[in-house]
């Protein structure tokens, strides 16, 4: 080691070695120069996962116990600012509205997260068997809508959902029928479920389809000599292999629908069935900035993401016993 | 295509190939949609049959252009202000992290890791209001930074980054540099990154592509219109312009182009694309 090091060093290192310009730095410091190195690398990414991830989420618990209270008592009491215990919490299991987000968002759920998985899984199966033609433009195609915003998305599906410019509707009144209103009970979950799996099958095509390719062909050689046909292949063998990659989709596809969002808040504009605080997220926004209850809207929004985690936590648990079997 | 044995039945698999034909025109229809619709002028887009291409293409996309002093093309330079530096300063942090955390052994790094981890599951829509707040204490919400900044760190982006310097960084290299005298930041920069850059465009691709589309964060954090990104211009434009059908055209041809430039970055570094990587991710 030379000073030419000491001096290509990081900041965060140099207090230790360039405070000492000799040529040979004795071996406590350059040791302790050494333990330095791994934290000057990680030391911008703990920086902004503390100051964007855990203080927001301290904040959020502090404001989640605070609110309006009323001090004194009778016709005098005045109403402060101050901590309240789990009052925010009590109310926002009470909350009929925000309880009936969740109820619609597990409607949702329900029909986006298994079409989005199990179609994703049908093409990646689909792309991956031998004599497919068009396979190439197949997978550019399929793959091609996650780069549209889910806003623009929400956009492009709503006016082919509006009536006025519906090629449905349009075809619909050609045979002398009425429009179609696909913006309201019970179809607008479906079209909501449908601008998910528009936009997310792609993508989760993609992860499963990549990991099936990282199989290495001869497993599937023998099973053709026993006279196994491509279908019974991709059930028996394909897909217990891939079913690390689709846990990671089912989690990511879990997580993405709670966060539902930007997706009817689009939509919002052109019908009257999705009210101002449709899903929890969209109560979320509207106790914060229209009611000025941030006390609300952080115990809301805690309990999101403790929801969120308890899901993920379980689903994880759940299948990485039966995939990794008894290596666990 | 791949996966062809030479000598196998050149007979083709037509129901497969009819399903996913089927899957690419259902991808294929909102975005050929959005493209035709553009054409059309105020009338035709509610009298014409809807795929058939209409005559105020150049119409829409000038009204479009001056329409609120040429916001729509602020929004754009927004839109790539935002998801391209958030994106290359996020790559950077993850890269730097993930290599840190894959090529040093030091006391804490298990705990970080189980941070960084529990981190990837927390839903970073909610923590869009804390943030306000908190930048909003610190004079900067509202402004460039207040989007920017959240997006910088990346904790998916991180755990990728570790596996990728994990499966792509020999030890052996970074110990020859460092007996020839390199310094530690000179390794990264010379021989570490340059072995990671599969790895990085996807990370890179991955948040670019997420910045892009995200909504609710500069919805929170913005209030001044000249700082919108594309995606809260326009949906600005649909909440101004629910009743007033003059605007959907704009509002399609909007769409339309804003759409393009990312369909055909992702065109473009599609075999860039390391999804293995991702797929692989649990496994790790």
């Amino acid at each position: 080691m030379t000073t030419d090091q000491a001096t290509a060093l990081p900041p965060g290192t140099r207090s230790v070695g360039g405070a000492r310009r000799d040529p040979a730095p004795p071996r406590r410091a350059r040791r302790a120069r050494r333990r330095l190195v791994p934290w000057f690398f990680v030391a911008p990414a703990v920086a902004f996962f503390v100051a964007f991830l855990l203080v927001p989420i301290g904040y959020a618990l502090y404001l989640s116990f605070r609110g309006l209270r009323v001090e004194g008592s009778g016709a005098y009491g005045r109403r402060v600012e101050g901590f309240i215990g789990l009052d925010n919490y009590t109310a926002v299991f009470t909350d009929a509205e925000f309880l009936a987000g969740f109820g619609r968002l597990l409607g949702y759920g329900l029909i986006a997260v298994p079409c989005v998985l199990g179609l994703a899984l049908l093409f990646a199966l689909l792309l991956d068997t031998p004599r497919v033609r068009f396979a190439g433009f197949a997978r550019t195609a399929i793959f091609l809508p996650y780069a549209v915003p889910g806003v623009i998305a929400s956009l492009l599906w709503g006016f082919l959902y509006l009536p006025s410019t519906s090629p449905v509707s349009h075809l619909a009144r050609e045979l002398g029928g009425g429009p179609l209103d696909m913006l309201s009970y019970p179809t607008l979950y479906f079209s909501l479920a449908n601008i998910a799996l528009w936009s997310g099958v792609g993508f989760n095509m993609i992860i499963i389809y990549t990991s099936l390719r990282s199989i290495p062909s001869e497993i599937y050689e023998a099973a053709r000599i026993d006279g196994a046909s491509e279908r019974t292949i991709a059930l028996r063998i394909k897909v217990p292999l891939v079913a690390p990659a689709l846990v990671l989709t089912g989690l990511f596809s879990i997580i993405g629908t709670i966060q539902l969002y930007s997706e009817p808040a689009t939509l919002r504009p052109i019908t009257t069935t999705i009210s101002s605080t449709w899903v929890p997220l969209m109560k979320i926004y509207q106790e914060a900035f229209m009611n000025d209850n941030l006390g609300g809207a952080a115990a809301a929004s805690v309990v999101l993401a403790v929801g969120t985690l308890l899901v993920s936590l379980v689903v994880l648990r759940f299948f990485q016993r039966r995939t990794f079997g008894g290596d666990a | 295509m791949s996966g062809v044995a030479p000598g196998a039945r050149t007979r083709t698999a037509p129901v497969a190939t009819l399903v996913l034909l089927a899957g690419a025109v259902y991808c294929l229809v909102p975005v050929v949609w959005v493209l035709v619709a553009s054409s059309k002028s105020p009338r035709e887009l509610f009298t014409s049959f809807t795929f058939a291409p209409g005559t105020g293409l150049w119409d829409n996309v000038s009204t479009l252009s001056t329409y609120g002093d040429g916001q729509f093309w602020r929004w754009g330079v927004n839109s790539l202000i935002y998801a391209g530096g958030g994106a290359l300063a996020s790559t950077l942090v993850s890269a730097m992290a993930g290599y840190g955390l894959a090529k040093f052994a030091f006391r804490g790094r298990e705990v970080l890791f189980g941070f960084i981890l529990a981190g990837v599951l927390v839903p970073g829509i909610v923590l869009a209001i804390p943030q306000y707040l908190l930048l909003a204490e610190v004079g900067l919400a509202g402004t460039y930074w207040s989007v920017l900044l959240p997006t910088v760190i990346n904790p998916f982006g991180i755990f990728l980054c570790r596996v990728f310097a994990q499966a792509a960084v020999p030890t052996e290299t970074l110990e020859a540099a460092r007996v020839d005298g390199s310094g530690e930041v000179r390794i990264f920069a010379t021989i570490v990154l340059p072995m990671m850059t599969q790895g990085l465009v996807t990370v890179f691709l991955l948040q670019f592509v997420g910045i892009w589309n995200n909504f609710l964060l500069p919805f929170i954090m913005l209030s001044d219109q000249d700082k919108y990104p594309m995606t809260l211009g326009l949906y600005s434009f649909l909440a101004k312009g629910a009743g007033d059908t003059d605007l959907y055209p704009l509002i399609i041809v909007g769409s339309a182009l804003s759409i393009l430039p990312l369909i055909a970055l992702l065109l473009a570094l599609q075999r860039f694309w390391r999804a293995d990587l991702l797929a692989g991710g649990l496994k790790g």
